[in-house]
């Protein structure tokens, strides 16, 4: 195996911002490495709302913002339309919220072109039956939901066809420097302790909350607060458009809906560390309490996951709500720190992820002679055929329409056939061989269905062994890290079925196969 | 109302489970009359093990080869386990007779005296358990002396791969070989169950066919391992004819739950009680419980679905053996954990962010695992004063508090031992009601 490799750019990070750049640079021609310590979305891209801001959001806050979010809004709707869900939006006030800022809203809005429509009460509670009886005000604006997960693997499965290549569980750990270069970049493999050095002309710190910790390895600062959030994503569908609460943001005001479920949100926590960015009893009881004053139906509803991420806010912060400080960008060229081939782009959105890819491009292609202009603008984003089995609903069709008696189920909740397990491990890099169930997770729909993991990690372990694609102890190891992954999201959300659920899934992993006396391997 | 049918019983017990079926039996065995109620419970998911008490401390990790000395240690720090409740002469004895009676049920199990046995799962790891199917001993045996052995699974069979159980026991045991082979005489279905297979293999041809598509792979296997498919009705049968085609001793390892050695149990253990004359009313549920003035109960019967009551039944006393969660003999809401039939006091965590560790699988356990009913020495629920709540409700299995049986490795042991306590406990306050005003 090839140990040390050359690019002209490596990319640190598969987030969104990491994969928009690695596609952005292949686009324009630019030979790239995208590296993540973990699997793609595995900082706040894969913990977000999901929310495709309108920029309404941040009219009163950040307008600067808001005219971002305004036109990347409608550009995605055109350029990803298969990973933007057309839902539209509510802002909506009930009894008890602050009169005055209801009535400066629209104003607001007017003052950066911001459609906006005021709507009936009446009208709203019949398109929107979830919405209390309690409400005074409705205003509609073009939000919409967005799927971070497909929109990530798009971008990193077109980049990686333009050349590009995209290695996981490449953790970077040291720059060595020349003068004022860095020279070459150490990386480890977590898994299996392999380490590899990358010699890049320009490294891109796309590393979201972690850009500080990335830039210090480095030499060099930024400075940043950690604010937390947590979210929960409902069994069912509760609304046909995203719900805002009309007020300055505060807990639980947004309902983001995609697909067959819902998402409210969030909570904003400041967190001194990065380590334990787990959701909690109190924030789950929290934001059904909150949630349900907007929305009645939030109190009895079935919750399915919950999960936090963590929002890396620029500049020291203030004393105020964490969530009114800036939600821009900060593209930093670390030449005036003294290093010249050192970049870092982190906070913004995931709405906003294209244009702080495109920016972030443009200073290194001035940077390294290149002249190619941004294609990200114009070139649509295409489903490739490598990313289908992670499209929710698409497996069962697929199944029914493939007959194929011979490829078994391995999830029968979510019906991913051994077929797709097989493609999938295929698609894990030629350094990365291991076939780990959470990257087919990220890859699929195994694990999300109705069993959460309980029977299929145990299926696909038993033909991954088949397969040779795991050996000797190692399927001990990847049941319990992919169940643990999913508990995870269920550890607050455990009352009344699913407690029922995780007493037959300890019953059997632990009671009767006795895994957590086995050491991980 | 005159149209529900109203039975009495002087004894009835809730739960289908292991702790219930153990308690029919002594109950049966003790001339008691009684009447049992259940639907579907943990046993269906068994694996057909029983545990007695495997570790201890959890939070170590500790495996006992002794389960008794496992027990002593335990009951010495942990005295409010249920097996604290008993002495080792009751769990000895209720262990027994249990075993004794698995044998009149023609679903024999082994034993080690006063030994723990380590045996094979299905994912490949292996347990230390008190009492092992017959049909799984041989493995057992294998696997201690380190026999050649060949781990057979099949096309179209999910989840058992010889592949993976060869891998992960190769380090201890080099002798242990994988064969993938087709399932014989089952259609052109690729994917198998083992039901299905247990049923084609009470074929005698069926079997001769399978002993042929193993025996050219046989080599200098001394053991052969299969998934557990050897019959649903007639499992020695079906297993002594393929040790005789194939000249070397069988063995199962289990599937993964619902398997076929949980559904043998049941069905064993559910005729056998039946016939020694428990009156068994499978699928039903108690739907509420009340006390009369003069102290006997009176249980509303229905559906498993829906809420109507079909039936009454008027007793003298009640052993609750509901089960967890999963059993539906707990019952946890958002805020607080309850016990929904007599809303008995629940020994619980003071809140709902002390009932799981954010790591699945940390070697301490789940803080809910030890909530449930706490008992005085006659098995009786006790309030918060320690005081029973009624003088004849009895508990016993999984429902009781202070104890993991998840991950003390004593399932079967607790539910068996506990029954039998409930039991003892009945017959020793020998309750007697005047039922003369009850109709029936
Ligand atoms: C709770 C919450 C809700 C949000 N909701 C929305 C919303 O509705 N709409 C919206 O537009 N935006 C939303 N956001 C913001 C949005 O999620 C983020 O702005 C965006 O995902 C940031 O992407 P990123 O790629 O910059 O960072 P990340 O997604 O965090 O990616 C950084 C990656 O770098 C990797 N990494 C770290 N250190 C190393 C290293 N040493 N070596 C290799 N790799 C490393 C990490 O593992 C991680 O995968 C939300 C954010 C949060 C926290
Ligand atoms: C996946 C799994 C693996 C296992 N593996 C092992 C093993 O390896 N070794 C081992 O020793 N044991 C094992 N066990 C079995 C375990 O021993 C027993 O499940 C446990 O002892 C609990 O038995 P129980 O009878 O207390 O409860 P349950 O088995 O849960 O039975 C409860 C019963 O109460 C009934 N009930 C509850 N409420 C009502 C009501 N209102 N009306 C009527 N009926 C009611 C339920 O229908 C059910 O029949 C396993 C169990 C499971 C689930």
């Amino acid at each position: 195996m090839e140990k040390n490799l050359k690019t002209q750019v490596l990319i640190i990070g598969g987030g969104a911002t990491g994969a928009g750049v690695a596609r952005d640079l292949s686009l324009r021609g630019v030979n790239c490495i995208l590296v993540e310590k973990k699997d793609i979305n595995a900082g706040a891209s894969g913990a977000n709302h999901g929310l495709l801001h309108s920029g309404a959001r941040y009219v009163s806050s950040d307008p600067e913002s808001a005219k971002e979010c305004r036109d990347e809004n409608r550009r995605l709707k055109q350029l990803a339309p298969d990973c933007v869900e057309e839902t539209g939006g509510l802002f909506v006030a009930v009894e008890g919220d602050d009169e005055k800022f209801i009535a400066d809203f629209p104003g607001y809005c007017d003052n950066i072109d911001l459609p906006c429509r005021q709507i009936d009460i009446s009208e709203a509670r019949e398109a929107e039956p979830a919405l209390s009886d309690k409400t005074i005000a409705v205003y509609e604006v073009e939000d919409a939901s967005i799927d971070p997960f497909k929109l990530v693997l798009e971008n990193i499965t077109d980049a990686q066809k333009l050349g590009c290549k995209f290695f996981r569980h490449l953790k970077v750990v040291k720059f060595n420097k020349t003068g004022n270069n860095i020279k070459t970049v150490n990386l480890v493999n977590k898994n299996t302790g392999e380490t590899m050095s990358i010699e890049a002309d320009i490294v891109v710190n796309a590393t979201g909350a972690w850009a500080g910790q990335v830039a210090a390895l480095a030499g060099t600062h930024i400075d940043l607060i950690y604010s937390k959030g947590t979210l929960l994503i409902t069994h069912s569908r509760i609304t046909q458009r995203v719900v805002n609460r009309l007020r300055p943001p505060a807990d639980a005001d947004i309902l983001v809906p995609g697909g067959t479920v819902s998402i409210i949100g969030t909570t904003s926590l400041r967190m001194e560390s990065l380590d334990e960015i787990k959701p909690t009893v109190a924030e789950v009881d929290r934001i059904v309490g909150e949630g349900a004053s907007m929305m009645p139906v939030l109190e009895t509803s079935r919750y399915i996951r919950a999960y936090s991420g963590v929002r890396p806010l620029l500049g020291g912060g203030g004393k105020g709500d964490d969530r009114s400080v800036t939600r821009g960008f900060d593209l930093v060229d670390h030449a005036k720190d003294g290093i010249e081939n050192f970049i870092t782009i982190t906070g913004g959105k995931l709405t906003t992820f294209r244009l702080m890819a495109e920016k972030t491009a443009d200073l290194v292609c001035s940077r390294i002679g290149v002249s190619a202009p941004c294609q990200t603008r114009k070139i649509p984003l295409i489903s490739a055929h490598e990313t289908r089995w992670a499209v929710p609903g698409f497996s069962p069709k697929n199944w029914f329409n493939s007959h194929d008696k011979d490829d078994l189920l391995l999830c029968e909740c979510e019906m991913v056939p051994q077929s797709a397990i097989e493609e999938i491990v295929g698609y894990f890099d030629i350094f990365d061989k291991h076939a780990d169930l959470n990257g087919i997770g990220k890859r699929s729909r195994i694990g999300k269905g109705s069993c959460q993991g309980n029977f299929c990690s145990l299926r696909i372990a038993a033909y991954l062994y088949d397969r040779d694609h795991l050996s000797s102890d190692q399927g001990v190891s990847e049941i319990k890290s992919f169940l643990n992954e999913r508990w995870k999201g269920q550890r607050c959300l455990l009352w009344d079925t699913p407690v029922v659920q995780v007493e037959l899934q300890e019953a059997m992993h632990c009671g009767f196969f006795g895994l957590e006396l086995n050491p991980d391997s | 109302m005159t149209d529900i049918n109203k039975i009495y019983s002087e004894l009835t017990i809730i739960g289908t489970g292991m702790a219930g079926m153990a308690a029919a039996y002594f109950a049966s065995k003790n001339k008691i009359e009684t009447t049992q109620i259940g639907i579907n419970s943990g046993i269906i998911y068994s694996s057909g093990f029983f545990d007695l008490m495997g570790v201890h401390p959890i939070e170590d990790r500790k495996t006992w080869e002794n389960p008794w000395q496992a027990i002593d240690k335990l009951v010495s720090d942990i005295p409010d386990h249920p097996y604290a409740r008993l002495g080792r002469s009751n769990i000895e004895s209720a262990m027994d007779q249990f075993m004794e009676f698995m044998n009149e049920a023609e679903r024999p199990y082994m034993v080690r005296k006063n030994q723990n046995t380590k045996v094979i799962t299905p994912v490949g790891t292996v347990k230390s358990t008190y009492g092992v199917p017959r049909s799984m001993w041989a493995g057992a045996v294998a696997l201690k002396e380190k026999h050649p052995c060949l781990i057979v699974d099949f096309w179209g069979l999910k989840a058992f791969s010889a592949k993976q159980i060869t891998d992960m026991l190769m380090p201890r045991w080099p002798g242990i070989r994988p064969l993938r082979i087709s399932f014989p005489a089952v259609g052109p279905s690729s994917d198998l169950y083992p039901e299905q297979m247990a049923r084609s293999l009470e074929i005698e041809a069926n079997r001769i066919q399978l002993a042929e598509a193993i025996r050219p792979d046989l080599g200098d296997a001394a053991a052969l391992g299969l998934p557990a498919i050897l019959g649903i009705y007639k499992p020695r049968q079906v297993r002594e004819h393929l040790e005789e085609l194939l000249g070397v001793d069988i063995f199962e390892i289990p599937t993964i739950p619902p398997s076929l050695p949980g559904l043998r149990l049941k069905e064993a253990i559910e005729a056998k009680i039946t016939g020694r004359g428990v009156r068994l009313l499978s699928q039903k549920r108690v739907l509420s419980a009340a006390q009369n003035t003069d102290g006997t109960f009176e249980l509303s019967i229905g559906d498993r679905a829906t809420s109507e009551i079909q039936q009454i039944i008027g007793c003298n006393a009640v052993i609750l053996a509901g089960g967890r969660f999963l059993g539906m003999g707990l019952h946890a809401g958002r805020k607080k954990i309850r016990e929904p039939l007599f809303d008995l006091p629940v020994f619980q965590p003071e809140d709902r962010a002390l009932w799981h560790q954010t790591n699945f699988f940390d070697p301490r356990g789940h803080q809910i695992s030890q909530a449930g009913l706490e008992i005085d020495d006659s098995f009786r629920p006790t309030d918060l004063a320690g005081k029973p709540v009624y003088d004849n409700l009895f508990a016993a299995g999984s429902i009781l508090a202070h104890q993991d049986w998840m991950r003390q490795k004593c399932g079967a042991g607790l539910s068996i031992a506990t029954a039998y306590g409930a039991v003892k406990a009945f017959k020793k306050l020998n309750i007697e009601h005047p039922t003369s005003n009850i109709e029936f």
